[in-house]
C-alpha cells in the first residue's frame, strides 16, 4: 500500500508564513520594512514637530541670498557679496584641491616607502617600518595640529628676513620663503595674455588650456611616432633611432609656446611687513596637505608592500626562466599582477583622504565644511538644511570615486570561467 | 685496489683534511653588513642616505631630549634653566598629566582618607602648586581619582579573559557585569540603575528557557519582549522601592566634567565592543537572499562610509534633537558613542563581507548538506572562519576607531586634544606644545600599537594550515 503524502501546498494555512521556508522570507521582509517604515516616519514626525515648535520650515532658499563672509582661499571668484550657493562652491573646490594634492603626494610617499620597506638595505627598511608604524598608530588630526604648530611657532615671521644680517633666508636661490604666515612661492606669469575663458561658475585662463592641450598633443605624437618605430622593426627587425625625434616632439612645442607667450616667473619680495608677489600657501594648506601625505602615505605603503609580497616568487622564477631581464620582468609580470592587489585599497584610501580633508576645521582651512557647514550654517540657522546639503555633496564625492574604483576593479579582474 | 692504486698515484691523501674557517667576508659581522647594508651600488647609496636621515634626526632632536626639564611649574621658569639651549620641558606634563587622562573630572578630597593614603596633609596644602602636595602628585592621584582608576582596573581585569583564553571561562561572567559596574563607577548615582538594567538580560534568558518547551518561535519573541517589559515598566518603579529600602549610591558626575584620555576610552572600547556585533548583523544583511533586507543594509553601508565621521559628530550635536521627540535631551557622551559605533559598524560589515568572500563556496555547500539552518550554519560554520579571515582587518577598524575619537573635541568634549589647548591657554604654559603633543601621541601610540600586535598574536594562535 504506497502512501503518498498530498503535498500540501493546495491548502495555504496561516502558521505556513512562518514555518515554511517558501513563505517566511516574505514575512521576515514584510515585518522588516513594517519596523524600518515605523522608525521612519517616528523621525520625521518628530522632526516636523520639532520644527513646528521652534516655528522653523525647511526652505532651501538661503543659498540665494547673500553670504557676508569672506573665504581666504578661492580657486574662483567670490566676495561676501556673492550668494551661499557659492560659498558652497567655493569650499567644495577647496575640499577637492587639498584631496588631489594628498592623493598624488601620498601615493608618491606611499610607493616610495613601501618599496623601500622591502629593501635589502636593513636601516632603510627599519626606518621606513618605525615611519609607517608611528604615523599609523597616532590619529591624523594630531599629526596636522602637530605641523600646524610647527608651521606657525617654529617658522620664521617676515620681518626675520629683513636687514643687513637677516636671522633667516630664503630657500633655493631666493625663491621661496616659509615663514610663520605662510609659504611664498615664485608664481608662473605670462607676458601675452591669451584672454580668459568664462566657463559659468569659473574662467579659466586661456594660456593654460593652450598649454595643457599641446603637453597632451605632445604625448599622443610621441606615442604615434613609437608605434611606427615599432611597426618599422616588426617588418625590418631594425629599429629606427628615435630618441630626438622624441625628444624634439616632447619639449619643443610647449617651450615655443612658453616663449610665445611670454612666460616667466614672479619672486616673492618682501615689501613692508610682508612677502609680496609670487604665489601663497597658506599654513593651513599646508599642514593639512603635509598631515594627510604622511598619514595616508603610511597606508599605502603597507598596501604597496603587500602587493608587492602577494605576488608569489614561482612569478619572478618563472620570468627569468623565460630570459626576460629583471626590469621587463618587473614591468612585464610583477607589476601588472601586484597592481591588481594594491589599486582597490589604493582608491580607498583616496576616499579617506577626501572624507579626511574634513578635519580641515582644526586649522581653520576653508573647505566645504567651513564654508556651507560651518559660516553658512551658523549665520542662517538652517541647521537641517545645510547638514542635509553638506553630507549629500560628500556622499556624491565619495560615491563617484568609488564607482570610478568600481569601473576599474571590473576592467582588471582575472575572467573566471 | 687501493694497493694498486697506491702504487701508481704519487700521493694518496688518507685523512680528512681540517674544515678551514669561511673567509672573512662570509661570517660575522662583515657578513653581515656585507649582505644587510652594503649588497650593491644602490643599497650602498640607499643605506648612506638612511644613516644621514638618522644622523640628522639625532642631531637635532638629541640636544632637546638631553636637555629634558622636568622640575619646573611653567615655561619661563624652563627657559630660565635651560638659559637659550634647546630643551624638552616636560614639567608641564608632570603638572599637568592627571588632567590630561581624567579631564576635569570631580576629584576626591577627604583630607583624612587622602592623608592616610599619601602622608600628605591637604589642611596646610593649597593645590597642586603647593609644596607639599608634590610629594603626593605621583601616586596620590589614584587615589584622588580612586573612581576612573578603579574603572581602568577592573577594565584591564574584564578585558584579559576576552583577550586570552588561558584564563577560566568562568571569569569571562565578570566581563559580562562589568559595563554596568563601569557606569555606576563613573557616571555615580544610585548602584539599583545598572543592577535593574542588567537584570533586563536575565528575565529575556529566563523567558528564553521558560518558552523554549513551548516553541522556540515563542522563546525568541519572549527572549526579546520580556526585557523590554522589564525595562520600561517594570524596572523603574521596583528599583525606586528597592533604592529607598537600601540606598547605595556614589556622587553623580555629569558626562561634561568627563575629559582626557579617559573620555577617548570610554568611547572608543564601548564602540570597540558594540560596533562588532552591529557589523556582523550589517554583514549578514548585506549578503542576505532577502531583497528588502539586502537594499536597506547596503544604502545604510554606503551612506555611512560615504560620508566624513565629523559630519555624523556635528549631526549628533546639532540635529539629534530634531529627530527626538520634543523635550528629549540625552547625554552628549552617550550620542557620541551612539555615531561613532554607526560608522564603524559599517566599515566593519564590509570588513566581514570581505571575509564572507574569501570563504571557499564548499563551505557555504557543506553547512547546508549537513542540514543546519540558517542561525546554525553561520554560527558553527561560517563566521568562526569569517571571523577569523577577518582579523586583521577588524583590528584595523578598531585603531581607526579608537583614533577616531580625538574627533570629539569639535563638538566640545575636551579629549586630550582639547585639553592640550586648555593646557597652553593657561598663562604658566602658553607657547608649550611639543612636550605635550608628544605625550598624546605616545599614549595613543601604545594603545594602537598594542591592538595591532594583539592582532598578530592571535592571527598565529588561530592559524590552522600549514605551510
Amino acid at each position: 500500500m504506497a502512501m503518498t503524502s498530498e503535498p500540501s501546498g493546495s491548502s495555504f494555512r496561516l502558521s505556513m508564513l512562518i514555518y515554511d521556508t517558501r513563505y517566511r522570507s516574505i514575512t521576515i521582509q514584510i515585518l522588516f520594512l513594517f519596523l524600518f517604515m515605523a522608525g521612519f516616519a517616528w523621525l520625521v514626525d518628530n522632526t516636523l514637530a520639532n520644527l513646528a515648535q521652534k516655528g522653523k520650515d525647511i526652505n532651501f532658499g538661503f543659498l540665494g541670498s547673500r553670504a557676508g563672509y569672506d573665504i581666504n582661499q578661492m580657486l574662483v571668484n567670490y566676495t561676501n557679496d556673492s550668494s551661499h550657493a557659492r560659498a558652497w562652491i567655493v569650499g567644495l573646490l577647496n575640499t577637492l584641491v587639498l584631496a588631489v594634492a594628498a592623493c598624488a603626494s601620498a601615493t608618491v610617499i606611499g610607493v616610495i616607502a613601501g618599496v623601500l620597506r622591502l629593501s635589502k638595505s636593513w636601516i632603510v627598511s627599519k626606518i621606513m617600518t618605525v615611519y609607517v608604524e608611528i604615523f599609523r598608530n597616532v590619529p591624523l588630526l594630531l599629526w596636522i595640529i602637530v605641523i600646524f604648530a610647527v608651521l606657525t611657532e617654529i617658522t620664521p615671521a617676515p620681518n626675520a628676513f629683513r636687514g643687513e644680517n637677516p636671522t633667516s633666508s630664503m630657500f633655493f636661490f631666493d625663491s621661496v620663503a616659509i615663514t610663520n604666515r605662510g609659504t611664498y612661492l615664485p608664481g608662473a606669469l605670462f607676458d601675452r595674455s591669451l584672454g580668459d575663458i568664462n566657463l559659468g561658475i569659473v574662467s579659466v585662463s586661456t594660456n593654460y588650456i593652450v598649454l595643457i592641450a599641446l603637453i597632451i598633443a605632445s604625448i599622443w605624437g610621441y606615442r604615434a611616432l613609437q608605434r611606427k618605430a615599432g611597426v618599422v622593426q616588426e617588418a625590418t627587425g631594425v629599429r629606427p633611432v628615435t630618441w630626438w625625434k622624441s625628444a624634439l616632439i616632447l619639449i619643443a612645442p610647449t617651450l615655443i609656446a612658453l616663449l610665445a607667450m611670454g612666460f616667466h616667473l614672479e619672486y616673492p619680495e618682501l615689501k613692508g611687513f610682508n612677502f609680496q608677489g609670487g604665489s601663497y600657501l597658506r599654513n593651513s594648506f599646508i599642514a593639512m596637505w603635509l598631515a594627510l601625505t604622511l598619514y595616508t602615505g603610511a597606508f599605502i605603503a603597507e598596501n604597496v608592500r603587500a602587493g608587492i609580497l602577494a605576488i608569489s616568487k614561482g612569478q619572478t622564477e618563472a620570468a627569468f626562466a623565460l630570459g626576460l631581464r629583471p626590469n621587463r620582468t618587473m614591468n612585464l609580470v610583477i607589476l601588472p599582477q601586484a597592481l591588481r592587489v594594491i589599486i582597490p585599497p589604493l582608491i580607498s584610501q583616496y576616499l579617506n583622504i577626501t572624507k579626511n580633508t574634513s578635519l580641515a576645521i582644526a586649522v581653520g582651512y576653508m573647505d566645504l565644511r567651513a564654508t556651507l557647514g560651518g559660516i553658512t550654517l551658523n549665520q542662517t540657522g538652517r541647521e537641517l538644511e545645510c547638514m542635509l546639503l553638506l553630507m549629500m555633496t560628500y556622499l556624491i564625492v565619495s560615491l563617484m570615486i568609488s564607482g570610478a574604483m568600481n569601473v576599474y576593479n571590473n576592467s582588471v579582474k582575472l575572467k573566471e570561467r | 685496489m687501493s694497493d694498486t692504486h697506491s702504487n701508481t698515484a704519487a700521493y694518496v691523501r688518507d685523512t680528512m683534511i681540517p674544515q678551514k674557517a669561511p673567509p672573512t667576508g662570509q661570517v660575522g659581522a662583515v657578513r653581515w653588513l656585507t649582505e644587510n647594508l652594503f649588497s650593491g651600488p644602490v643599497n650602498t647609496i640607499l643605506t648612506l642616505l638612511g644613516v644621514a636621515a638618522v644622523y640628522f634626526l639625532f642631531v637635532h632632536l638629541g640636544p632637546w631630549f638631553q636637555n629634558s626639564i622636568w622640575n619646573a611649574n611653567s615655561l619661563a621658569e624652563c627657559r630660565e634653566i635651560l638659559d637659550g639651549a634647546s630643551g624638552a620641558c616636560w614639567g608641564v606634563i608632570k603638572d599637568r598629566w592627571h588632567q590630561l587622562l581624567f579631564g576635569f573630572y570631580p576629584q576626591y578630597t577627604d583630607p583624612a582618607i587622602i592623608s592616610a593614603l599619601t602622608g600628605v596633609d591637604l589642611a596646610t596644602a593649597k593645590g597642586w602648586g603647593d609644596a607639599s602636595v608634590e610629594a603626593e602628585k605621583g601616586f596620590g592621584v589614584v587615589f584622588r581619582y580612586w573612581r576612573p582608576s578603579l574603572t581602568f582596573i577592573l577594565m584591564v581585569a574584564a578585558l584579559v579573559p576576552v583577550l586570552f583564553d588561558a584564563i577560566p571561562r568562568k571569569a569571562l561572567w565578570f566581563s559580562a557585569a562589568f559595563p554596568f559596574l563601569a557606569f555606576w563607577l563613573l557616571w555615580g548615582g544610585s548602584i539599583w540603575f545598572p543592577v535593574f538594567a542588567m537584570m533586563g538580560f536575565a528575565v529575556g534568558y529566563i523567558a528564553f528557557i521558560a518558552l523554549q518547551r513551548i516553541s522556540s518561535l515563542a522563546a525568541t519573541v519572549g527572549a526579546v519582549l520580556a526585557p523590554v517589559i522589564w525595562w520600561f515598566f517594570l524596572a523603574e518603579p521596583i528599583g525606586d522601592a528597592v533604592a529607598s529600602a537600601i540606598p547605595i549610591s556614589l556622587v553623580p558626575i555629569q558626562s561634561h566634567d568627563f575629559g582626557g584620555f579617559m573620555i577617548s576610552i570610554i568611547i572608543g572600547v564601548t564602540g570597540i565592543a558594540l560596533s562588532l556585533p552591529i557589523g556582523i548583523l550589517l554583514a549578514l544583511g548585506r549578503q542576505s537572499d532577502m531583497p528588502l533586507v539586502k537594499w536597506i543594509c547596503v544604502g545604510f553601508i554606503e551612506f555611512i562610509r560615504g560620508v566624513p565621521l565629523i559630519t555624523l559628530l556635528f549631526t549628533a550635536s546639532l540635529l539629534l534633537n530634531y529627530f527626538l521627540p520634543p523635550g528629549t535631551n540625552f547625554d552628549i557622551v552617550l550620542r557620541v558613542i551612539i555615531m561613532v559605533t554607526l560608522f564603524a559598524a559599517a566599515y566593519m560589515a564590509e570588513v566581514i563581507r570581505g571575509g564572507f568572500a574569501a570563504l571557499p563556496r564548499g563551505q557555504y555547500e557543506a553547512a547546508d548538506a549537513l542540514g543546519l539552518d540558517y542561525w546554525k550554519s553561520q554560527r558553527l560554520i561560517l563566521l568562526p572562519q569569517v571571523l577569523k579571515i577577518s582579523i586583521p582587518g577588524i583590528v584595523n577598524t578598531f585603531i581607526g576607531l579608537f583614533k577616531d575619537t580625538t574627533l570629539v573635541v569639535f563638538i566640545g568634549i575636551l579629549d586630550p586634544i582639547g585639553l592640550s589647548s586648555a593646557i597652553r591657554a593657561d598663562s604658566n604654559w602658553n607657547g608649550i606644545f611639543m612636550e605635550l603633543y608628544a605625550f598624546i601621541a605616545l599614549c595613543f601610540f601604545i594603545f594602537c600599537f598594542g591592538m595591532s600586535r594583539y592582532s598578530q598574536y592571535l592571527e598565529g594562535k588561530l592559524k590552522t594550515d600549514h605551510h
